[in-house]
């Protein structure tokens, strides 16, 4: 496919910092190539300012290869853009057309707030996976092998599927409650379906919850968005186990 | 929301059953069949407590839907300047506490209509019955007497009339002597209301009535298969027919509640 040149507007949320009140500020952008990634687009958009000595637009991104979980924007109505299955590093501008105006935001949560323009801070992700989204290993120098413990193909393969979550966030950014359920559900199943992980489920499942929702994240009405904006397809089912898991462990849980 | 959700789909299984009685026998047949079941309805422990049960439920699923509502509109203090929601997920999904707020409405004005005028008003009138008596009572010979309902003792048909049996008690039309308790006549009560030529707002009624049913319709579309969700059921085998059973569940109910006051409004 030969490479194109198109001239685009951006509408972009600009923010000086957590407090500061933000706004939409409009800008033109020529020749951006249509082989260039949505983020080298941004880097282009980020040159012109510097060279109009003006501040550059702020936004999270690492390793640009669909796979740290650190970009992410709002792009005209949807998260990580109009792909499905891809973060927006991995959008490319062959998606765009000239002409194209394309509107960036940052996630909007109340458990997301902005540090500038378009970064959010995501640290409740951090809070609630240090609540419980772990197993705990005695490193006594006896450690066993994981791999002795026969785990069916089938429950391997769906934890595997769950902890594909890169926690990029898009789930809550796309929700209309904001509700972190998929990622949260993604992480409690990830360890629900294994042995290893099973002794500490009922913990789990119950401190990550209460952390959740310690952190201002809206409620799960099962809309199923979250499923189709996320980057990496962690599917509905976890949400439910993790209902399930939430549950039983309500009703049988000391705590 | 879940487990009051799915209580108040059952109860919309048994309020249709009901409801099908005006439309499913016709003339005195219908309207004496309609009023045993509303006089059943009124009068069973059992069923007094499961009106009361199902009272609750609405309360508990109102009161939850706002209180969420509220939390998840609190989850985003600052909306998205350009949002596409439409591509990843149905409108019946997105609005289920506009549609929840227009069912209940709904529930008022049904409630003011029916309920109350049964319940509290006491303004429904008597079912009466043209009786032929051999042994006519109080000397009220093929005279207008309310039919009553004395549990264990039923009208017998004799020659094609109904004739009560002897120390049955009646209601006499005219001297206001109460002998026993009637059927109130819901039936009456409800066919005038949605029939042309005795309700000058009927049309309006049935209309509003039948739009009720459609937005009864989109909140059951989503709602009864995302009850399962809730409640952790989701499974390659079952989920699959549990979103054919609520979306046949979403057409089937609010359409057959629907036609009863459309075939009254064009019948009457």
């Amino acid at each position: 496919m030969a490479s194109k040149f198109i001239n685009i507007t951006l509408k972009i949320w600009r923010q000086k910092n957590t407090n500061a009140k933000g706004g939409i500020e409009t800008y033109s952008l020529a020749n951006v190539s249509t082989d260039s990634s949505f983020l080298e687009m941004l880097d282009q958009l980020n040159e012109q300012l510097i060279n109009e000595q003006k501040e550059p637009v702020a936004f999270d991104h690492d390793c640009r290869e669909g796979i740290c979980g650190m970009c992410s924007l709002y792009i005209n109505g949807r998260a990580h853009g109009p792909e499905t299955g891809t973060t927006t590093c991995q959008l490319h501008m062959r998606s765009f057309t000239d002409g194209d105006t394309i509107y960036v935001e940052p996630w909007r949560s109340r458990a997301f707030p902005i540090v500038k323009d378009l970064v959010v801070d995501r640290s409740a992700f951090d809070r609630i996976q240090q609540a419980g989204g772990f197993v705990s290993v005695n490193t006594s120098g006896r450690t066993m092998d994981a791999n002795a413990i026969p785990i069916p193909k089938h429950d391997a393969d769906k934890a595997f599927e769950a902890a594909a979550c890169i926690g990029c966030g898009a789930c809550v950014a796309t929700c209309k409650n904001g509700s972190a359920m998929l990622f949260v559900g993604a992480k409690v199943s990830q360890y629900a379906l294994l042995p290893q992980g099973k002794v500490e489920a009922q913990d789990r499942v119950i401190n990550m919850v209460r952390q959740m929702d310690e952190e201002g994240f809206g409620n799960c009405t099962n809309t199923g968005a979250c499923e189709v904006e996320c980057p990496k397809g962690i599917s509905l089912e976890n949400i439910a186990r993790m209902n399930r898991e939430f549950l039983s462990a309500s009703l049988t849980a000391d705590k | 929301m879940a487990l009051t959700g799915l209580f108040l789909c059952t109860f919309l299984v048994g309020h249709l059953a009901g409801n099908l009685q005006l439309i499913l026998k016709t003339g005195e047949e219908g309207r004496r069949a309609f009023n045993e079941y509303a006089y059943f309805m009124g009068h069973n422990l059992f069923i007094k407590i499961l009106s009361y049960v199902t009272y609750a439920a609405i309360l508990i699923h109102v009161i939850d839907g706002i209180a969420l509502t509220i939390q998840n509109r609190k989850a985003r203090p600052v909306r998205y300047a350009y949002s596409k929601p439409g591509a990843n997920s149905s409108s019946a999904s997105r609005s289920m506490a506009i549609l929840g707020t227009l069912i209940l409405v709904f529930l008022a004005t049904h409630m003011a209509n029916f309920w109350w005028q049964m319940k509290v008003k006491e303004a429904v009138p008597l079912h009466t019955y043209k009786l032929e008596m051999d042994n006519p009572m109080m000397g009220a010979a093929n005279a207008e007497l309310y039919y009553t309902h004395v549990p264990g003792i039923q009208p017998i048909p004799k020659d094609g009339k109904n004739i009560i049996e002897k120390g049955t008690d009646l209601y006499i039309k005219g001297t206001n002597v109460k002998v026993a308790e009637g059927y109130r006549d819901l039936h009456t009560l409800v066919m005038d209301f949605f029939s042309k030529s005795k309700n000058e707002g009927a049309l309006f009624a049935v209309l509003f009535y039948l739009i009720s049913m459609i937005v009864l319709a989109y909140h059951l579309l989503h709602g009864f298969q995302s009850a399962f969700q809730s409640l952790g059921i989701n499974h390659p085998k079952y989920t699959p027919l549990i979103k054919i059973i609520g979306t046949a569940f979403a057409v089937v109910v609010p359409f057959l509640f629907a036609i009863i006051p459309v075939i009254i409004y064009m019948n009457h």
